[in-house]
């Protein structure tokens, strides 16, 4: 296993207000990690400033070994980086299908690269509203929608940022085994989400983020059997 | 009485088409990279003197066509890259102030290179007389002009809505920073669409210069027109600007040719005489009105 992110003491600001103070993060290809903590403390900061939308003050962010620090957005993302973000971002004006063939890419050449028939097959749903634009969707198929199409660009990397916030239960349930389906193909994953058992169950390691800094870090083991960790930083 | 109305119709269409050249650049320029344009007019000024020096020089119409779509989408890049660039992050009074700069500048380079004198600008031989359509005299010259701007409408139209390079264009206009962060390099597709746009405007330009003047200044009317067609239209998308470049078109053209005419059957003829082509110029102005009022996001807006 190779180190395919690593991110060393970085710092971020907005303007003059400082935001993240130092954060370090490592993830090996194949793994899936989290980064945990309340709202606000940093995590989709830390999401922004990999994906290059955020510069970085200080601090290194290397991928696969190559530097990204100060690299445009689409340089980074064709380094091999997707990002299924907050708010699921899917285009209004873009038919579902059109956002599984518009950035599709296999950059990486991999064995079995994820196309427009394998996510209609991984997501039947997606496959019955091909022809919808993409506010014509409910916000679980606008989620299955950004994964899909964040798989369309055969990631090495695919950061999904607050996971299943907003979703029905059901829907929640469908995220979580697609994830984990994910998983056990192969994909590396940096996943944000409040559930944290669902976390537990599903990743290798967790990063707990606070006012910008990273307090703990260690194993699903170690985090399931320390619920102190969760009452003092995840408010859970 | 029908024969008025379809002619003054059809020029509505013709005048819709022309518009919709100058405003699918300009909607593409301010969806995608909000930016504010005012310098637009000015290309579709440059292209009709390019178009009216080349054809004078080669005597072929067509050679000014080219040379003034391949001249000024050059000088759309020139201008994207050195300067418009640096606008696109500053706010909205920035670059109106900028490119009304380049309006002025624009304005007084045509001046010092051609003069002040209106250039003539022949259309072609061939189409220089009148056809007969549908039991009436038409110019086919206009005639060509709808041609040319449908089939221009049709390209745009497969362009955007069946090219991957059209999503890209698309999801740019709706979300820039997505676009971005799935691998599309939205800083160079939009040196292509302004080069794309600026070459339209030329074409436009050039185009309209047998039938309005080519002279100094001609680009800031029609620039304010398709103004309100993007906003009829929904900033940032090629149908809503077809769309509104037609509504604009036919409802000036019509108001100014019927409204005076109506006025003078239903009122005293020294109120139409005065409210006739007063109401006239404003009609498009009171159609945009409408559209904010009750629509103010616009027909199609790319944008949720």
């Amino acid at each position: 296993m190779s180190t395919l992110l690593d991110i060393d003491a970085l710092q971020a600001a907005y303007g003059t207000s400082q935001v993240l103070f130092d954060i370090n993060l490592r993830i090996q290809e194949g793994e899936v990690a989290t980064l945990l903590g309340r709202n606000g403390m940093g995590k989709t900061t830390t999401v922004r400033a990999i994906c290059g939308m955020m510069p970085a003050r200080s601090g290194q962010i290397s991928f696969a070994g190559k530097a990204l620090t100060g690299l445009r957005p689409d340089l980074i993302a064709r380094q091999g980086i997707a990002l299924v973000p907050e708010g699921r971002q899917i285009f209004a004006n873009l038919t579902v299908r059109e956002h599984l063939v518009a950035f599709a890419a296999n950059r990486h050449a991999t064995g079995d690269p994820w196309t427009v028939a394998k996510v209609f097959a991984f997501f039947p749903q997606l496959a019955e509203r091909q022809h919808h634009l993409g506010n014509q969707l409910s916000g679980g198929e606008q989620q299955m929608l950004a994964i899909g199409r964040a798989l369309t660009t055969n990631p090495r990397l695919l950061i999904l940022d607050e996971a299943t916030e907003g979703l029905a239960p059901l829907i929640r349930e469908e995220i979580w085994r697609c994830l984990a389906s994910l998983r056990s193909a192969g994909q590396t994953i940096l996943v944000i989400d409040k559930y944290v058992e669902r976390l537990i169950a599903l990743a290798d390691h967790h990063t707990i983020i606070e006012k910008g800094r990273v307090v703990w870090h260690g194993s699903s083991a170690m985090l399931d059997a320390d619920h102190d960790i969760w009452h003092r930083y995840l408010g859970v | 009485m029908t024969q008025l109305i379809l002619e003054q119709a059809l020029n509505g269409l013709q005048f819709g088409l022309m518009l919709f050249l100058l405003a699918a650049g300009l909607t593409l320029v301010f969806g995608i990279m909000d930016m504010v344009n005012l310098s637009h007019g000015s290309l579709y000024m440059g292209g009709a003197y390019f178009g009216a020096a080349a054809a004078q020089a080669s005597g072929s119409f067509l050679v000014g066509v080219v040379v003034a779509m391949l001249g000024m989408a050059a000088v759309g890049v020139i201008l994207e890259v050195l300067l418009l660039r640096r606008l696109y992050l500053r706010d909205h009074l920035a670059q109106v102030l900028a490119t009304f700069a380049l309006i002025l500048i624009a304005n007084d380079a045509v001046r010092m290179i051609w003069g002040p004198q209106p250039l003539l600008l022949n259309p072609p031989a061939a189409l220089a007389g009148p056809v007969e359509l549908f039991g009436f005299i038409y110019p086919a010259y206009r005639l060509l002009i709808i041609g040319v701007g449908l089939a221009v409408a049709v390209f745009l139209y497969l362009l955007i809505s069946h090219t991957r390079a059209g999503m890209w264009v698309r999801a740019g206009a709706a979300n820039r920073e997505m676009a971005e962060t799935l691998g599309v390099n939205v800083r160079q597709l939009f040196t292509i669409i302004f080069a794309l746009g600026a070459a339209l405007a030329a074409a436009a330009g050039v185009l309209l210069g047998p039938l309005l003047a080519v002279q100094v200044g001609m680009g800031e009317n029609i620039l304010i027109l398709a103004f309100v067609v993007i906003v009829i239209g929904g900033i940032g998308s090629i149908r809503g600007a077809l769309l509104g470049s037609l509504l604009v078109g036919i409802v000036d053209t019509l108001g100014r040719a019927l409204l005076p005419t109506l006025l003078r059957a239903t009122t005293a003829p020294e109120v139409a005489a005065h409210l006739g082509p007063a109401l006239a110029s404003i009609m498009i102005y009171l159609l945009m009105a409408g559209m904010l009022f009750w629509r103010p996001q616009g027909l199609f807006p790319a944008r949720a």
